[in-house]
């Protein structure tokens, strides 16, 4: 007989937290958190920096109702960890672009963004869509859930590390 | 320096009259396989014979890592006596120098080679030592014996590419999709998993560029245990995720902090010194958990049911040696 296995997935309405069990050691070294835990704490599409490593960060936002038109001068990609968000992108015209080629992280975009409709792409639980770079991003989710970004952290990014992480 | 063929030039026995093995020599360590074990001889420092022994299984499955990953960010620890330390154009092969008791009793011995003799040497013991049966890449439940006498090969197995995405998964001229016609069935981890590619509405000429794929569908087609891929690339930041199942092979020790987020089920972490081997702390991550690995740790994960986890590599080739000057922290963030 085939044996079935159930695979368990979490959600901003139902998770489990694992934890760090301390030996020798200080639990703020793992810096160890819960995507939904902060998502169910943050404001809509504030970005959460929940993993650094130098200039890179991943963070976790909270998706409900319509961002703001973020945009980067790099890729970014967004990870959904719940329920269905759209992704609407447009081809900035230059002038509204991030003019320093090397900076890291999203920034707003400076009033109505400007440029060709790109398209969009709805993104269900475990779906991963790109950001691209110069290009301007809104969200739209009808219901709350939870994104992972893969980006640099940049003027937007927030870090609480001792509101997010176990501390004993 | 020697020559590369020099270099690729492997010390082997011929294949035992009745095991049908071959016996390896690297340095001053010697490799020797029977029905059940691989037995490890070294002399210690002193000029004493020493040696280690393993099961055979648990010895390929690590060695398998070690060959996959080139040698991996960091040590490669098969277990706590024996393993590998990659300064990523040579090799650190070492008996006890990163145990705690053995390093004190003056037992232990490291030796450097250049990364293609070692990577020369190891492919064929795994080559030799593999019975066409197993496939250390799989779980144990989903892979036939690795004991016994020698049995053919399975060179398919053991020779398969990492799968490493430039951009992202699913872009034009970059890494393809999995699917059954690829030769890459749902897992009987994962038949639950949604297998739904994203709605994409792009205009005309943005075909490529308004692009999402299901990661969550790609890695339930995964047909490796603990073998991260490149799936998603941002500058240096490597989203490497992998599906998991039973144990992982080797005991990782870090030459740099390692992020961990766990996408499904759930993954036990032993976190111990990577000098000593003393414990340090348990881990336990469950589906939306996140948690470093200290640049100091190494850590070996116990997966009860497939699951996925992502891997979440800075692989900027001058971090390790940012660590290693004091100018980068080996812990993730203070607060």
């Amino acid at each position: 007989m085939t044996v079935q296995y159930e695979t368990k997935f979490g959600s901003l309405k139902s998770y489990e937290k694992g934890r760090v069990e301390a030996i020798d050691d200080d639990v703020k070294h793992y810096a160890f958190s819960n995507c939904f835990e902060i998502a169910n704490k943050s404001a809509p599409y504030q970005k959460v920096v929940f993993g650094q490593n130098q200039i890179y960060v991943l963070e976790a936002l909270r998706s409900e109702g319509v961002s703001p038109w973020f945009t980067c001068a790099h890729d970014e990609f967004a990870l959904n960890m719940d329920t269905d968000v759209e992704v609407h992108l447009i081809k900035l015209d230059a002038a509204q672009t991030v003019q320093d080629p090397e900076k890291d992280g999203a920034v707003l975009v400076q009033g109505e963004p400007r440029g060709q409709k790109m398209g969009w792409m709805k993104l269900r639980r475990g779906h991963q869509g790109m950001l691209p770079k110069n290009t301007a991003y809104q969200f739209r989710a009808t219901e709350p859930g939870v994104l992972v970004l893969q980006t640099c952290k940049g003027d937007l990014s927030v870090e609480k590390w001792a509101d997010i992480c176990q501390t004993t | 320096m020697n020559a590369p063929t020099e270099l690729a030039k492997v010390i082997a026995s011929q294949p035992d009259a009745t095991l049908g093995y071959k016996d390896f020599q690297l340095g001053s360590f010697g490799f020797r396989r029977d029905e059940y074990f691989a037995h490890i001889a070294w002399k210690t420092r002193d000029g004493r014979p020493l040696s280690h022994t393993m099961d055979i299984g648990s010895f390929l499955r690590a060695l398998m890592r070690d060959v996959g990953w080139g040698f991996f960010y960091g040590g490669v620890n098969f277990d706590d006596v024996f393993g590998t330390v990659n300064h990523y154009s040579s090799v650190d092969m070492q008996a006890g120098a990163f145990n705690g008791t053995m390093k004190a009793a003056g037992v232990d011995l490291l030796e450097n080679f250049p990364t293609e003799q070692i990577r020369a040497t190891f492919e064929q013991i795994l080559n030799d030592w593999t019975n066409a049966c197993f496939d250390p890449f799989a779980a144990p439940q989903e892979t036939g014996t690795p004991y016994g006498r020698k049995n053919g090969n399975n060179t398919p197995a053991i020779t398969r590419a990492r799968e490493l995405a430039s951009r992202c998964v699913g872009l034009k001229g970059d890494l393809n999709l999995r699917s059954d016609e690829r030769g890459a069935p749902v897992n009987r981890g994962f038949a639950d998993v949604p297998q739904d590619q994203p709605e994409l509405h792009p205009e005309p000429g943005f075909e490529n560029e308004v692009h999402a794929f299901n990661l969550f569908g790609f890695l339930s087609r995964s047909q490796v245990t603990w073998n991260p891929s490149f799936t998603s690339v941002v500058k240096h930041s490597y989203m490497c995720p992998t599906t998991e199942e039973h144990i992982l092979p080797i005991m990782h020790s870090n030459d740099r902090v390692e992020w961990f987020f766990q996408m499904s089920d759930e993954i036990a972490w032993d976190c111990a010194d990577k000098n000593t081997g003393k414990p340090l702390a348990r881990v336990i991550m469950k589906a939306g958990d996140m948690a470093a690995m200290p640049a100091y740790c190494r850590h070996q994960g116990y997966s009860p049911k497939r699951s996925m986890l992502l891997v979440w590599e800075n692989g900027s080739p001058k971090l390790v040696y940012e660590i290693q000057n004091g100018e980068a922290p080996e812990v993730p963030v203070s607060f």
